[in-house]
């Protein structure tokens, strides 16, 4: 763990009290020309020679047994080169390993990449293929013969929850902190939190709400589909590239997987199209290499659009009932939830996530907390952006819009008279430091939007709240001085949102450089230290918080520089600025010094390698503006702003991107995108002609407002951005479509035909 | 002494008690003395030397990567809670 050594600085400022003259600007992105001109690499793109192409096979149900697998019509056609099955994994044992962010049950992710006895959700790999193309591949795949005992498949939270539910897992028992229940069933897990006494906050209450909502199962819906290609080496080494919010986790659970050491697997990470928490489990990439074993060339696999929907790990869909009490003076005495959230096929929902953010932005004096983690016939669940608290935010701040109403007040006054505060503990136990929910929620208050009456028939507008715990976790830079001035930077995080700059800057900010003169990069396991995934919304942080500690310690060797050429004590020489300054008026700019480095002495390379606490928490407070037709339910958004306490802005334009983007994602969780299932679990809408995200044609400008409350955990302030604007967008517009037609929205999505139910049975 | 804050679910093994102070320098001791007054509940919250997977330790409201090697300075307050991925 890294401490922070230096005093802490002002916001706005640089340690001196000077302003910042690289943070907060806005330079061109340094992959920037790459990626408008198509010139940066993907995984699709990679072409090696002798590549061969790769197919998997997957379950055409939601839950069944596999009697046998017949793949000789397969292996006999021209041009395949090798098909595989479970049994060519690894059997790993119920071992469950830490993958930085998160632990994962390698059984069940060996299972999840192709399966063993059974099938346990439309889309579950079974087999694959190499050959010579592409299209041989997948011939091939359709000759494998597999012979299913199709069992009954259960596909809703509740249902799966129900005494005689089909089971998903022979082996799976309900723990409860450690305490295993004795019978198994499709509950993974449950626990509770509890603060104070909530039936004497409930007796207290003037009003107490209590309403029940349901959540449809989403994907991150990111535009790249997974890929991998692999290169076994007769030496025992395997190369993989792929698209990954994490190379370092990858190589571990390929490592793991194919039973070798990590020292022998090496991870490019390609340029990524997306993830949002979805590219950090494995798919691919063990299936590629153990192709790559069976036939000695390399081995590419691409996913199609229905893959990713089918096979790959949405985010869950759940049942949440909260219930709030409220004083006469509208202040909170007691709320209390029950969340049940879809892990999908295996355990390991965000339930934990979501139960610890549901009351979070609320000073909240007696409350109790039940979540339950279940296993349903839908594919494993995966992160997504804040991952649990966007369905928990929905639930209860419709119930607090509900609760404005029947007191008449102001619902962002109601928000400020109740919000959390530095000191404020949460009903899950810890005690706030500083953060920024009044901050975020004067900013809404004080914006053009909330000041600017809305009128109009069937036109409402809503506001939400929101909250996210943003993490720290392991990261790595190495930087090295150019002989010309310049400082080459690697970095160990996949950059997905323009975070090569964002860390660039952080580094020339404390050498006293310009943004472009540094050259960043992202290593690959090899060639960089170990590095969590890129997710968290702790790049920006983290790795930042590496690259400041690398800068520093470039500062060092080249004050001992200077102090060698000057032939004086290091302790008379100073860097100030951008320079290095020296007794009797010696001075040399950093390019003056850099262009003597090599010289007078050894390379000079900085390093950071941190494990930071002090994340920070993140708020967000949205606005939104909608009108609703009556006559088709479907809702139009005319106006969204979006308020965030993102600590310090490095780069404005992509901190704007990131509030923007998570307000989008949220805007179609909300109003459009779910996993739409028939009564056999497959799901009908694996396309995206069919499954709805927003464009730009179904949105306004997203207005952003930057609230900057400085996280004393980090040299610059910084704090998470990525997540938490995806939080409050569904309860926002569930909102804005009461105060436009009258109808309390309990269901997601809010989707033209289920709005217009509601008005219907109005 | 070190506060430490016992989860519901985990109450019955301490008698009803939610909160309970130790002595202790690192998360382990605080583990271990919790183990002394009530047998059992090592068991609970750890699995070989680490703490139980899917669970983290927070101290004064910070989540620790470090786990059971986690200081606890005195005065602190300790909380086992769900370990969270983000997206």
């Amino acid at each position: 763990m890294a401490t922070v050594e230096h005093e802490k600085q002002a916001q706005g400022t640089s340690g001196n009290g000077k302003p910042y003259k690289v943070i907060g600007t806005r330079p061109i992105r340094h992959d920037g020309v790459d990626k408008v001109t198509g010139r940066a690499k993907y995984g699709a793109d990679l072409r090696l020679s002798g590549l061969l192409y790769g197919f998997v096979l997957r379950s055409p149900h939601a839950h069944a047994r596999i009697k046998s697998i017949d793949t000789s019509r397969a292996k006999a056609l021209p041009g395949v080169r090798a098909v595989i099955t479970h049994r060519d994994l690894r059997e790993p044992g119920s071992r469950v390993v830490d993958l930085g962010e998160g632990a994962v049950n390698l059984r069940h992710l060996s299972n999840n990449i192709l399966a063993a006895d059974k099938v346990l959700y439309r889309g579950h790999a079974v087999a694959a293929v190499a050959a010579d193309s592409v299209h041989v591949a997948e011939e091939a795949a359709g000759l494998i013969k597999v012979e299913y005992e199709v069992l009954p498949a259960v596909t809703d939270v509740r249902s799966a929850m129900e005494a005689g539910a089909p089971l998903l897992h022979d082996d799976l028992f309900t723990d409860e902190l450690g305490q295993r229940a004795t019978k198994p069933s499709n509950v993974a897990k449950h626990f509770r939190f509890e603060k104070g006494d909530v039936s004497e906050g409930f007796a207290r209450a003037k009003i107490v709400v209590e309403r029940e909502f349901h959540t449809a199962t989403v994907h991150q819906g990111y535009i790249e589909p997974h890929n991998a290609t692999a290169l076994w080496n007769p030496d025992g080494h395997v190369t993989v590239w792929t698209s990954t919010q994490g190379a370092f986790t990858v190589r571990q659970q390929v490592a793991e997987l194919v039973n070798l050491p990590i020292s022998r697997v090496k991870v490019i990470p390609m340029e990524i199209g997306g993830g949002f928490g979805g590219k950090i489990r494995v798919y691919l990439e063990p299936v590629a290499a153990i192709l790559s074993k069976r036939c000695g060339q390399p081995v590419k696999v691409l996913m199609s659009r229905a893959d990713v929907f089918e096979g790959t790990g949405p985010t869950p869909g759940s049942y949440i009932k909260v219930k709030v009490g409220v004083d006469a003076s509208g202040k909170i005495t007691a709320a209390e939830t029950y969340m049940a959230y879809e892990a999908g096929a295996y355990p390991g929902s965000p339930i934990g996530a979501g139960a610890m953010c549901i009351f979070a932005c609320y000073d909240i004096p007696n409350g109790k907390i039940d979540g339950y983690d279940v296993v349903v016939n839908k594919p494993q669940t995966s992160a997504y952006r804040a991952p649990g608290a966007t369905n928990a935010a929905f639930a209860l701040e419709t119930v607090t819009d509900e609760i404005c109403e029947k007191l008449k007040l102001d619902p962002l006054e109601f928000r400020l008279k109740n919000a959390a505060r530095e000191g404020t503990r949460r009903v899950d136990g810890p005690v706030f430091p500083r953060i920024g929910m009044i901050e975020t929620v004067e900013a809404a208050k004080n914006s053009d939007h909330w000041k600017t009456p809305l009128a109009g028939k069937n036109r409402g507008r809503g506001v939400a709240v929101g909250f996210w715990f943003n993490c720290g976790l392991k990261s790595s830079v190495s930087a090295t001085v150019n002989p010309d001035g310049t400082v080459a930077l690697v970095e160990g995080s996949t950059d997905i949102g323009g975070t090569r700059t964002s860390i660039a800057m952080q580094l020339a900010e404390t050498l006293g450089i310009g943004a472009a003169d540094v050259v960043p990069s992202v290593g690959d396991t090899d060639s960089v230290g170990y590095t969590d995934v890129t997710g968290g919304s702790r790049v920006t942080f983290a790795t930042g918080y590496a690259a400041y500690e690398a800068a520093r310690d470039i500062q060092r060797q080249m004050i001992e520089r200077a102090a060698r050429i000057w032939e004086v004590d290091a302790p008379q020489v100073s860097y100030e600025d951008g320079s290095l300054v020296g007794p009797g008026g010696k001075k040399f700019t950093f390019r003056e010094l850099a262009a003597q480095v090599n010289k007078t002495g050894e390379p000079i390379v900085g390093r950071g390698s941190v494990d930071p606490e002090g994340c920070g928490g993140a708020f967000a407070a949205h606005i939104v503006d909608v009108e609703v037709d009556p006559e088709t339910g479907k809702v139009d958004i005319l106006r969204y702003t979006a308020a965030q306490d993102v600590g310090t802005a490095i780069h404005p334009a992509y901190v704007e991107g990131q509030i923007q983007g998570g307000a989008v994602q949220g805007i179609g969780w909300g109003l459009n995108e779910e996993y739409f299932y028939d009564a056999a679990g497959t799901m009908r809408n694996s396309t995206f002609l069919d499954y709805r995200i927003p464009t730009c044609y179904d949105l306004p400008m997203i207005d952003t407002i930057i609230v900057e409350v400085p996280n004393p955990g980090h040299p610059y302030s910084v704090r998470g951005v990525g997540e938490v604007p995806i939080v409050p967008p569904p309860a926002a517009l569930a909102n804005a479509i009461y105060h436009a037609v009258g109808v309390r929205m309990q269901r997601l999505p809010m989707s033209p035909p289920k709005v217009l139910h509601e008005i219907l049975a109005k | 002494m070190i506060k430490v804050f016992i989860p519901p679910l985990l109450r019955p093994a301490t008698n009803g008690l939610d909160q309970i102070e130790v002595e202790a320098a690192t998360v382990r001791q605080v583990v271990a003395a919790l183990e002394k007054r009530h047998p059992g509940i090592r068991e609970r919250l750890c699995a070989d030397d680490s703490l139980r997977p899917g669970l983290a330790v927070a101290v004064n409201g910070a989540v620790s990567s470090l786990g059971l090697l986690q200081k606890v300075p005195d005065g602190s307050e300790v909380h086992f809670l769900p370990a969270i991925g983000g997206g």
